[in-house]
């Protein structure tokens, strides 16, 4: 049953009561229940008091932050652990403002966006859930790569010896920096390439550099990841105050 | 002279503002005359009754956090934040107090369980396009609660004072040692003259490593600070879901639809009917 009210302004509203309070309360239920049951069945975890004197192997954060602590496998803490989930909390903040596209608001399409929605998936899944699952399920002593039915061995220490990628181009060092700076220049030339399309049009300037840092940034990641695991590279760029 | 009325309907009358037999006007006053309801608007949008637009999950991280506030001061009965207890209030809630561990449980898994339905939130948020204008405010309010759903987990980590507990936090402050010019590890430590007694780990901690200090202020950052913020910012993210027009939805669809056709541009929601 639907009345039309005299208030309602809007072309397909319904009676909040019953219609959406009685699916809050099914929904409570249903969710009470679940978590009563699963709390009785499984419980929390409680290890050995704890003993400064005895480090763990391998010790993990919390499993919701083990896609960060995976990425210190690639980079020296200060990006993996403080620029990248900063830049991830800017950059989520800025979407609505960096994203002009008026169509699709407020219901499902692909079609109509498909480049916000791909990159927001491939971040939000490639790069953050599927390293927590790598980290929960993968990691074992040493932070050694174990697939969760591989028993594991504290004598397993693949010894990699990586090397700096201008050593491995055979450059001076100091490249390293004309690398990483060139990879965000990528923007500029992308920008005078493109910059009377409609699509920059409609970003500007401001927008266009913004978005450009953040998805760079965002790809840069895989990029350092495979430069590790197929050419065994330790640092793109090194300085006497800072490695990336 | 009016008539007197009953002892019972004066109690009734002075309790409830209104009858609850189903007429539109009560269905209106249901929500508008209940502090908790009038969260809601009176009247909503058909299409965001629909689980398979919104997933519940905002709803349900909300719920989670309710759980979490409960279980988790009936859990402040039994813990004292010092080293030298912490660990064995843990022991004794699993083995002593009763319906110590299902409190526990239900607090731990509710709180798993609420990191990653706050996740998927944002991702129906982000799929579905509802950031966009007017909305831009609201989705960062969400980000902030996002991270301080996670900040809550992490504080709540270190409190059973396990092994688990000890070294994950010792892996995830480690990074605050590694920020730049204010932690002693990061680069530019040199230039602020940081060390592991004054950097931004020594903060949280209360000093160079996870010990006494650490879990008072992890204690009161998860049972004060940090649920206060939450808070007050699900309180601001409540009233913008309202004033930004309500849940977001498909642009409205005025004209009368072809009979048997759905009208342009319905996205699949159906028309307006009389059911």
């Amino acid at each position: 049953m639907t009345e039309r009210q005299p208030d309602e302004t809007l072309p397909d509203a319904v009676t909040t009561w019953p219609h959406l309070v009685r699916i809050e309360l099914l929904a409570t239920l249903a969710a009470m229940v679940l978590l009563t049951v699963w709390s009785i069945v499984v419980d929390a975890p409680l290890e050995e008091a704890a003993d400064p004197n005895r480090t763990p192997d391998p010790s993990k954060a919390p499993w919701y932050f083990l896609g960060l602590q995976e990425l210190l496998v690639y980079f020296d803490p200060w990006i993996a652990g403080v620029m990248v989930p900063l830049f991830i909390i800017l950059g989520l903040l800025a979407i609505p403002y960096l994203d002009r596209n008026p169509n699709g608001a407020g219901y499902y399409t692909l079609r109509e966006r498909p480049f916000a929605i791909s990159a927001f998936l491939f971040g939000f899944l490639g790069l953050w859930v599927l390293p927590i699952v790598i980290g929960v399920f993968c990691r074992g002593p040493g932070w050694n790569w174990y697939w969760p039915w591989e028993a594991w061995d504290i004598a397993k220490t693949p010894h990699l010896t990586n090397i700096n990628l201008t050593d491995l181009l055979g450059i001076p060092a100091s490249l390293g920096g004309v690398l990483v700076l060139g990879w965000y220049g990528l923007a500029l030339l992308f920008w005078l390439w493109q910059r009377k399309s409609a699509g920059l049009q409609r970003l500007g300037g401001a927008r266009f550099a913004i978005t450009a840092f953040l998805l760079l940034t965002m790809a840069a990641i895989p990029v350092k990841m495979a430069l590790r695991l197929l050419l065994n590279v330790k640092y793109v760029w090194v300085t006497p105050w800072f490695n990336v | 002279m009016t008539r007197r009325p009953s002892l019972w309907r004066q109690f009734y009358n002075s309790v409830f503002r209104h009858r609850f037999d189903d007429t539109p006007r009560n269905r209106l006053l249901q929500i508008t005359s209940n502090v908790f309801l009038h969260l809601h608007p009176a009247t909503i949008r058909r299409h965001g009754l629909r689980l398979r637009y919104t997933w519940g999950m905002g709803g349900l991280s909300f719920l989670m956090f309710l759980v979490t506030v409960v279980t988790g001061v009936i859990l402040m009965f039994y813990y004292r934040p010092t080293a030298a207890f912490a660990y064995i209030d843990m022991k004794n809630l699993q083995h002593e107090i009763p319906f110590g561990m299902i409190q526990r449980n239900m607090h731990r898994w509710g709180a798993h369980a609420m990191v990653i339905l706050v996740w998927f939130h944002m991702l129906r948020v982000f799929l579905s396009g509802s950031y966009k204008a007017p909305r831009e405010f609201n989705w960062g309010v969400g980000v902030i609660l996002l991270t301080l759903t996670m900040l809550l987990s992490f504080t709540g980590y270190l409190l059973p004072w396990d092994q688990l507990a000890r070294w994950a936090i010792t892996v995830g402050t480690n990074m605050a040692a590694a920020t730049p010019f204010l932690g002693h590890q990061g680069p530019g430590a040199g230039l602020t003259g940081v060390t592991e007694r004054n950097d931004l780990r020594a903060l949280l901690l209360g000093g160079p490593q996870v010990g006494d200090p650490a879990i008072l202020r992890f204690y009161v950052l998860h049972c004060i600070f940090l649920p206060m913020i939450a808070a007050i910012l699900m309180i601001v993210h409540f009233w913008r879901v309202r004033k930004d027009g309500g849940i977001s939805g498909p642009p409205h669809v005025d004209e009368e639809p072809r009979p048997g056709r759905a009208p342009a541009r319905s996205h699949g929601f159906r028309p307006k009917t009389e059911d």
